[in-house]
């Protein structure tokens, strides 16, 4: 049986006469179509920052850039698992809205009367308390889509109509804060990073951690004589993760507090505040931390277990997933609730940031998210998204929206942009595959 | 002969009706270790439900089905597939956006000690099956609908038979296929034959059956018209019985005989 093993042998490598990026591309194995969207940012960045006269590549953009992302990258990452198998979920904005009230009167209203204002316990719970709300939302509207067979576009166009009702209906409409003060933490600000040396410490880890994938990743390939990459392309794969990591860790360190919150700091702790004001930088935001946990989570999720595996290849042809002996309904609702608990984790993440809890919160959520998967790649006839596309594709959205702003587009004319550009990408996407056919 | 040992499978009048249509009425039919037994008949005569019903896809009304003498309950494909019945359907029942190996180990998939997917293990696994099957294929990386029908024909029997499949449920196995790749899979079928292995085969294709099938069950408007040892029908007579259902004196007939 060795020499039929014959076909894991090297591929020999091809014409030399392909050009040194199409060598490099081949050699690393890097997706193209996300290679492709990494281009795509890179130029969105450079055009805004020419036309803001250089304000869109300053630290403090880039660092508000990102948290404004985490919250819908968050969600995206869930999208994608449900686009993949063909549903869609438009309730998320409106279950945004309704688990942030709840939370919000959770840690305002119910908490403070039981273990008192404050208490260290109360954003735990309040947080346990979003997840089960949020999970048992997705796991209602999964059952009647895999069970009773409603398609998953009405149920959660029920659902969008049902959660933002409901999430009035929690307070009768009224505002609910301030926030737990550990809670709060979630959201970002200067108290919400973690600041210069951890963040550098974390970065470091971080790299470690990509170089270490990489080795073991080549010695798994060894033992079982498959074709390893070039020395020089796993080189570069581990210089270019290694320098966007430290890259955007000191970038969220160059962005210093704002004076006078430092100024308060500083007289609060008796730290002399030297001349030209204290520079404390802020460091990598929480809600960044959690968007970037979530995202490498749910890529753990959907490629290594069994689980992730069911769901793209119910994606391809949901039948023959079913003849194969995968209980497909169990899945679903399985996929539903992964996403609720995604909108719990973002309806922290927005409520944290607001330090209030409004039932407005969320809206047009559900449509900037789907647009974030989809400009990712993921394909709307299923089988196909990748996480990581998704959360770039979130950070895409993300940059056009904030770039706009910054250069003082009106914005119903940035509604008009936005509308063209998701159109545009997807055509764009759909050219890619039928080339790639 | 294989025919005094107890029936690797039995199937005791089988029904299933879709709303007032009668797919199946009280088929019966067996099947013995090492031997292949082709299901004949026309569009619609009720051979693939009959056979879904083995396989799990479809649920019976009513009727038993016996594996070694044992009573069985089969209600969905993963109860078949505990019992060692693999099938390989018509419609290319694979999952087009995933690779060779997560289809052959769909459903199964081999895990590593904290219960993460093996790929790595998984692949090789797979490159040597696929070796054995169809020593060109080579495209392990690629996702299956990038494949060619043939290539991907190979993954779909490739999956049934890495399991050690007792019972191998072949439904048009040949459809999709070039006369090349027709004679690979005739091939294969007998050498799973020696091994032991009991093969439903199911064909439009009278001759293919002829040449692989020890027994012939013929089936009309859902019902069974009768069976056969291949060796003592001719292919004219099993025309008879498949367009006509007339039963020729080498057959025992069944319930769907045309009355004399």
């Amino acid at each position: 049986m060795v020499d039929q093993l014959a076909g894991a042998a090297p591929v020999r490598q091809q014409q030399n006469t392909q050009g040194p990026f199409r060598r490099f591309i081949n050699a690393t194995e890097l997706d193209t179509r996300l290679l492709g969207m990494v281009g795509a940012l890179i130029l969105i960045w450079l055009v805004f920052n020419f036309f803001s006269q250089g304000l869109f590549l300053t630290p403090r953009n880039l660092w508000n850039l990102s948290v404004q992302t985490s919250g819908v990258a968050v969600m995206a990452t869930g999208m994608v698992l449900v686009i993949v198998t063909r549903n869609i979920d438009l309730s998320v904005g409106s279950a945004l809205g309704f688990v942030g009230m709840v939370m919000g009167m959770t840690q305002a209203e119910i908490l403070p009367k039981v273990i008192g204002f404050d208490n260290n316990a109360t954003w735990i719970i309040t947080l346990c308390v979003g997840l089960v709300v949020g999970g048992g939302i997705g796991a209602l509207q999964g059952i009647i889509i895999a069970f009773l067979k409603v398609p998953a576009f009405i149920v959660t166009l029920g659902g969008f109509l049902v959660w933002r009702g409901a999430a009035w209906w929690v307070a009768m409409g009224r505002t609910i804060a301030p926030m737990d003060s550990t809670f709060q933490l979630i959201g970002g600000g200067p108290a919400g990073s973690i600041g210069f040396w951890p963040s550098w410490i974390l970065g470091v880890i971080a790299c470690a951690g990509i170089v270490l994938s990489i080795y073991f990743g080549r010695r798994q390939r060894r033992r079982f004589n498959f074709p390893l990459r070039p020395m020089w392309a796993e080189t570069s794969l581990a210089v270019i993760g290694c320098g966007v990591t430290l890259g955007a860790v000191a970038v969220a360190n160059a962005y210093p507090w704002p004076a006078r919150i430092a100024q308060r700091y500083a007289e609060a702790n008796g730290i002399p505040v030297p001349e030209g004001g204290l520079f404390i930088p802020h460091g990598i935001a929480i809600p960044v931390l959690i968007a970037v946990g979530v995202g490498i989570l749910m890529s753990f999720i959907a490629m290594r277990t069994r689980f992730g595996r069911y769901v793209f290849a119910m994606g391809g042809n949901p039948e023959a997933a079913e003849l194969a002996g995968i209980n497909t309904r169990w899945v679903t609702v399985k996929i539903f609730m992964l996403m609720g608990a995604l909108v719990a984790i973002s309806a922290a993440i927005s409520t944290a940031r607001l330090n209030a809890a409004t039932n407005a919160l969320g809206t047009l959520d559900e449509l900037y998210v789907i647009a974030a998967a989809v400009i990712g790649g993921t394909s709307l006839s299923g089988g196909v998204g990748t996480i990581a596309g998704a959360m770039l594709g979130a950070l895409v959205m993300q940059s056009l929206q904030s770039g706009m702003v910054l250069i003082g587009i009106d914005s119903p004319l940035q509604s008009i942009v936005v509308g063209i550009v998701l159109v545009f990408a997807v055509w764009l996407d759909t050219l890619y595959r039928r080339r790639a056919k | 002969m294989l025919d005094k040992k107890t029936p690797l499978v039995e199937m005791e009048d089988i029904s299933i009706s879709f709303g007032g249509l009668h797919a199946v009425e009280r088929a019966s039919i067996d099947l013995y270790r090492g031997e292949v037994v082709g299901l004949l008949g026309h569009n619609g005569a009720g051979k693939s439900t009959l056979i879904k019903i083995l396989s799990g896809a479809y649920k019976r009304d009513a009727g038993t089905i016996r594996i070694d003498g044992q009573e069985v309950t089969i209600n969905n494909p993963r109860d078949a597939k505990a019992q060692g019945i693999e099938t390989i359907y018509q419609t290319l029942a694979v999952a087009d956006n995933v690779d060779a190996a997560a289809n052959l180990f769909l459903g199964r998939e081999l895990t590593t000690a904290i219960g993460t997917l093996d790929d790595v293990a998984m692949e090789a696994k797979a490159r040597e099956v696929m070796g054995r099957l169809n020593p060109n294929f080579r495209r392990f990386k690629e996702p299956v609908v990038k494949l060619s029908g043939g290539q991907r024909q190979s993954v779909a029997i490739a999956r049934a038979i890495l399991f050690n499949a007792r019972i191998l449920i072949m439904d048009e196995p040949t459809a999709a296929l070039g006369p090349q790749e027709t004679a690979q899979v005739g091939d294969l079928i007998k050498q799973l034959k020696a091994e032991g292995i009991g093969i439903f085969l199911i064909s439009h294709d009278i001759h293919d059956v002829f040449d692989l099938a020890d027994r012939l069950v013929v089936m009309k408007n859902g019902r069974v018209v009768g069976t056969a040892h291949t060796k003592d029908v001719t292919k004219d007579e099993v025309l008879g019985m498949i367009i006509m259902g007339k039963v020729p004196p080498g057959a025992t007939p069944g319930p769907g005989a045309l009355k004399a």
